[in-house]
């Protein structure tokens, strides 16, 4: 007896060492084979965590490996050179690097849609205008960090020396909004080799540049002039009326300038809008507005 | 000559837009040549390219003027048109005002028109909106900036002012000296 109880012993010593296959999960986890990820949705145990943290955190990576392991044991295998062999699918999560290699790219591919103001020209690149606000930023800190530098160096020195003091004497450097230009010494004084004066004739076409910026000049969001508004609205109503007045030949109104006013009213015609009026005198003459 | 600064050539074209809208596009896309500004002694000039090129034969010192003065930049960037800018503004205005034979002479010696002087006006102008002022037989007497909307003019007293002066054909003998 003693040595079947032995061996059952030495069985069931056996049967604790390797943990039971099967994982039971509140919520079932997301398997990503085609990277070997698995991401667990469920709550920490508060109580175990807080107690024995290292083995309940063991013990729980165990559970999810086991969970990895058991979806590839699920895949087709093959036996290549005395190994069992399974073919990952194909990879459902992607990786969107925080920073380094390939980020940008990440980044372009997050914003591939945008969206274009309801003020704005339909025609506008917005993913253009991204990069210049960008740009701009960038030219912002680059200028913020030399001030830092000539301040704590404590001298005095115009921003443009400031803004030339890169390595590639300020020449990628952008202008800075209303940033003003300097006088005497500048940048362009700065750049040895580098003509203060442009071309008379440039090789440039001007031509477009200049329609380009009288475009840009043009396409202004125009304020709401509410002024204008008002007038204008008012003379469509006053147009909208005077047709009505001329299409309505009723009996009144070929009565009316027989009846009143006397014959020297009728000579004189009112002029219609080209009159002067005095505001302290009440005008008779002419046709009435309702 | 010097090319335009961008942040100059914005301020050309934004005070030239103000007169003519969006007929500025009609002045540097011509059929006849290529027109380009230039400045030259904080002077703004309107030149065609031909003209231009044989300009450059003269140094800085010796050059006056080279095609037409538009106007001239301030100290503080501000740019103001002189009466030789009228002969591009008048044929693509967009807003006009005509004055009263009466008042013709009183405005070509530089004074703002009144009501009274008033003889026609485009409908639908805005204050502040840049005119171009004619005779009443259409003949460009200079150009100014409307004090008073359209239809504000019709309810105003004659005496009020209905469009500041800002230059006038006068200036061709009063500022001589000064305008090229």
């Amino acid at each position: 007896m003693d040595v079947v109880k032995e061996v059952l012993a030495k069985h069931q010593k056996e049967l604790d060492k390797y943990k039971p296959i099967t994982v039971e999960k509140h919520l079932e986890c997301r398997l990503d084979l085609g990277t070997l990820l698995i991401t667990d949705p469920n709550d920490f145990d508060d109580r175990e965590l807080r107690d024995n943290k290292e083995e309940y955190l063991a013990a729980l990576t165990r559970d999810n490996t086991q969970l990895l392991v058991n979806a590839i044991w699920e895949l087709s295998t093959e036996r290549v050179d005395e190994s069992i062999v399974a073919k990952l699918p194909e990879p459902t999560t992607k990786w969107v690097p925080t920073y380094g290699f390939k980020r940008a790219e990440a980044e372009k591919a997050k914003d591939w849609v945008l969206e274009v103001p309801q003020n704005a020209d339909p025609n506008t690149d917005m993913f253009q205008k991204k990069i210049d606000l960008r740009n701009e930023k960038v030219a912002k800190n680059e200028i913020q960090r030399m001030k830092n530098i000539v301040r704590a160096k404590k001298i005095d020195m115009p921003r443009s020396v400031a803004k030339s003091s890169t390595a590639s004497v300020g020449k990628f450097q952008n202008k800075l909004p209303k940033e003003k230009e300097a006088r005497g010494l500048g940048i362009k004084e700065l750049i040895p080799g580098g003509k203060r004066k442009q071309s008379h004739i440039t090789q440039t076409p001007e031509k477009e540049a200049n329609l380009d910026l009288i475009k840009s000049v043009l396409n202004k969001k125009p304020k709401l002039d509410v002024d204008k508004a008002i007038s204008m609205e008012k003379r469509g109503n006053r147009l909208a009326r005077e047709a009505e007045a001329e299409n309505e030949p009723t009996k009144k109104g070929n009565k009316k300038p027989k009846g009143k006013g006397s014959r020297k009213a009728v000579g004189k015609k009112s002029k219609g809008n080209h009159g002067q009026r005095a505001p302290g005198k009440k005008a008779q003459a002419g046709r009435k507005r309702r | 000559m010097k090319r335009l600064t961008d942040e100059r050539a914005k301020i050309l074209f934004e005070h030239l837009s103000k007169y003519i809208g969006t007929n500025v596009k009609q002045l540097i896309d011509r059929p006849d040549g290529t027109y380009c500004f230039r400045e030259h002694r904080d002077r703004v000039y309107y030149v065609s390219e031909r003209i231009l090129k044989l300009s450059e034969c003269f140094g800085f010192k010796q050059l006056v003027c080279v095609g037409t003065c538009f106007g001239k930049f301030s100290k503080t960037n501000k740019l103001k048109f002189h009466i030789t800018a009228l002969y591009y503004l008048a044929p693509y205005a967009q807003y006009k005002v005509w004055v009263k034979p009466s008042f013709e002479q009183q405005f070509l010696y530089g004074n703002h028109i009144p009501k009274t002087g008033l003889g026609r006006i485009t409908e639908n102008a805005g204050q502040y909106q840049g005119v171009v002022v004619y005779s009443m037989n259409d003949l460009p007497l200079g150009f100014g900036v409307l004090a008073r909307s359209t239809t504000d003019c019709k309810t105003a007293d004659p005496m009020t002012t209905v469009c500041f002066h800002q230059s006038d054909i006068g200036e061709y003998i009063r500022a001589e000296d000064t305008l090229f």
